[in-house]
């Protein structure tokens, strides 16, 4: 980690730097905006319930996206709900992140021939960040995303976003 | 509890032409024949006979038949022309424990068909369905809007028509893959 290895013996300074200390606050506490859209929403449920439990990394859903750092789109994007998704993602505040999780919110998955009311792929209206495939992919595919993402941001500066 | 040529000829001596057929040649139940503009009466008078006591519409369901003439438009697309459009009424007694299937058939190009919604309460999200995905207009519907699609989707565009053609755009929204 590198953050916490200049201990001081009485243990109450740590000496790091801005940039490395500001994504590990990020990383260890990305509140997701508490937001299912099909079978995948299933499944991030049961990775959030105790038995995967996401919440040891930092992971909790918050009810407003004026709370929320991170989005998971887990399911299906319909064209009705994608105009909805891009007002919600617009709420959120700086620094975001998006987990695109499952085939659909990947590419449109099984609707991506005949799927008239489906967009394919959720990075047609904003930016992905993480992509877990699966169909739906089990939580421990949803922690590995979530793991990766969290790599991401250690590696962030302050001046750009990765 | 009656079979369906039974209904059938009740239906017949009661309203008369307005029941136009019988198809016994079906692989489940015997469908009759009814018109389009004239459902709603066939349908109050289903409900409320003594002998038949039709209380539930199990389900109201609309059909493309594509049984018109396929042309290509001047971009080249197969369009059907002429032909029907269908729905189906499938209708049980929880009284009498009979069950019957009505079939109304309008053209396709100005499919009207009298709404059942003051016979069956449950009609009305179904006709809305017809309506969005086949679009068969239900005459004195009284909110006979788009259910499933958004309010804002083309309009004479209903996705379940045989001939139906996938939108290049909807809000900005590239739809094709």
């Amino acid at each position: 980690m590198g953050l916490l290895d200049k201990e001081f013996s009485d243990g109450n300074i740590v000496v790091a730097n801005v940039e490395d200390l500001l994504n590990w606050a990020r990383l260890s506490s990305v509140w997701q905006l508490g937001f299912g859209l099909a079978c995948c929403a299933i499944e991030m449920m049961a990775t959030s319930a105790s038995h995967y439990d996401f919440d040891r990394f930092g992971l909790i859903p918050r009810n407003t996206p004026r709370q929320a750092d991170a989005i998971i789109i887990s399911g299906t994007v319909t064209l009705k709900m994608a105009i909805r998704i891009k007002r919600l993602y617009e709420q959120i505040p700086d620094p975001k992140y998006i987990i695109s999780m499952g085939s659909c919110a990947n590419s449109g998955g099984p609707y991506w021939e005949h799927g008239y009311h489906v967009l394919k792929g959720v990075d047609r209206i904003i930016p992905v960040d993480v992509y877990v495939p699966g169909c739906p992919p089990r939580p421990e595919a949803l922690l590995e995303g979530l793991l990766k993402l969290q790599e991401k941001i250690r590696n962030e500066s302050l001046r750009k976003k990765l | 509890m009656k079979t369906a040529e039974e209904i059938f000829e009740i239906l017949k001596n009661e309203l008369g032409e307005i029941i136009l057929s019988i198809d016994k040649d079906t692989p489940t139940e015997p469908i009759i024949s009814v018109e389009p503009l004239k459902i709603h009466i066939v349908s109050k008078f289903l409900r409320d006979n003594s002998e038949l006591q039709f209380d539930s519409l199990m389900c109201l369901s609309g059909v493309d038949d594509a049984n018109g003439k396929k042309v290509k438009d001047n971009e080249g697309y197969d369009v059907i022309e002429g032909g029907t459009l269908s729905v189906y009424y499938h209708l049980y007694s929880t009284v009498l424990k009979h069950k019957i299937t009505l079939k109304v058939s309008a053209p396709r190009e100005d499919a009207k068909v009298e709404s059942v919604e003051n016979v069956w309460k449950c009609a009305d999200w179904h006709e809305r369905e017809a309506y969005d995905m086949i679009g068969i207009k239900f005459l004195n519907h009284p909110d006979l809007r788009r259910i499933l699609m958004p309010y804002d989707w083309e309009e004479n565009s209903h996705p379940l028509r045989k001939d139906f053609k996938v939108p290049e755009f909807y809000q900005g929204m590239k739809i094709p893959y």
